[in-house]
């Protein structure tokens, strides 16, 4: 059980972390450019509502947010084991509790629009 | 029993370069994080409707919000290339007897990255 598990939060970490490499810079680009007040055309809310409504999209969207967050948890589990902190089950649960919670939420989020 | 070298649980990363070449790379992540939720509160402003997703573009507009997308804007470029300089190391490809060079793996990576980039860019209206 515990080598099932360890395969298969790498195998997120590892997805999540590949798929952030590709998309994430562009898309803190975007949100920068939001953050200047500068918001590019996509952010105006016809835009991204229309966006966000294609199936396609949703599920583009859930992967990249969803596997962000496992691929985040796991490795600050193993950053924080790295820095000295030895109560990797409490990590490992809020991390990965906190991933979870991320990834039921978005769903919710994108089957509401 | 073997003398075995005292080692620091918690500084050990500052003893050699590569070292902590390796923590900085495993810190991004907090970044990647960051992004994510901000992502995550985007689209559940949208599921709330033009008004919830206004408030959400009020609450990005601010100084706050400037220096941590610049911090999560450069972790970001930061993570991707560090992160295909070690795909080649993660996963080796074999052809027949030799193996695909890894300057191969990491430079097709960079142009997918590149060019997914600049469709990303374009779509989104930045330029």
């Amino acid at each position: 059980m515990a080598r099932v598990n360890k395969a298969l939060f790498w195998s997120l970490f590892a997805a999540g972390g590949t798929l952030t490499a590709f998309v994430f810079p562009a898309l803190a680009v975007v949100v920068l450019f939001t953050a200047y007040g500068h918001p590019p055309d996509i952010m105006a809310f016809e835009q991204i509502h229309g966006l966000l409504s294609n199936w396609l999209v949703k599920l583009a969207a859930f992967g990249t947010v969803a596997l962000a967050l496992w691929h985040a948890a796991h490795r600050m589990r193993t950053a924080l084991h790295g820095i000295g902190l030895r109560a990797d089950g409490l990590v490992a649960v809020v991390g990965y509790g906190i991933a979870a919670l991320g990834t039921v939420l978005v769903a919710y989020y994108l089957l509401r629009i | 029993m073997a003398y075995v070298r005292p080692v620091s649980k918690t500084t050990w990363y500052l003893a050699k370069r590569s070292y902590t070449v390796h923590m900085v790379q495993e810190l991004t992540s907090l970044f990647v994080a960051i992004l994510a939720f901000i992502l995550l509160w985007g689209i559940g402003a949208v599921a709330g409707g033009p008004e919830s997703y206004q408030a959400f573009l009020d609450s990005m507009n601010s100084t706050g919000m400037l220096f941590v997308m610049w911090g999560v804007t450069v972790v970001m470029f930061y993570h991707a290339v560090a992160w295909f300089s070690v795909t080649p190391k993660a996963m080796p490809i074999q052809r027949g007897e030799e193996f695909v060079p890894g300057s191969l793996i990491a430079g097709g990576h960079y142009v997918v990255w590149v060019v997914l980039s600049v469709i990303i860019l374009l779509l989104a209206g930045v330029f």
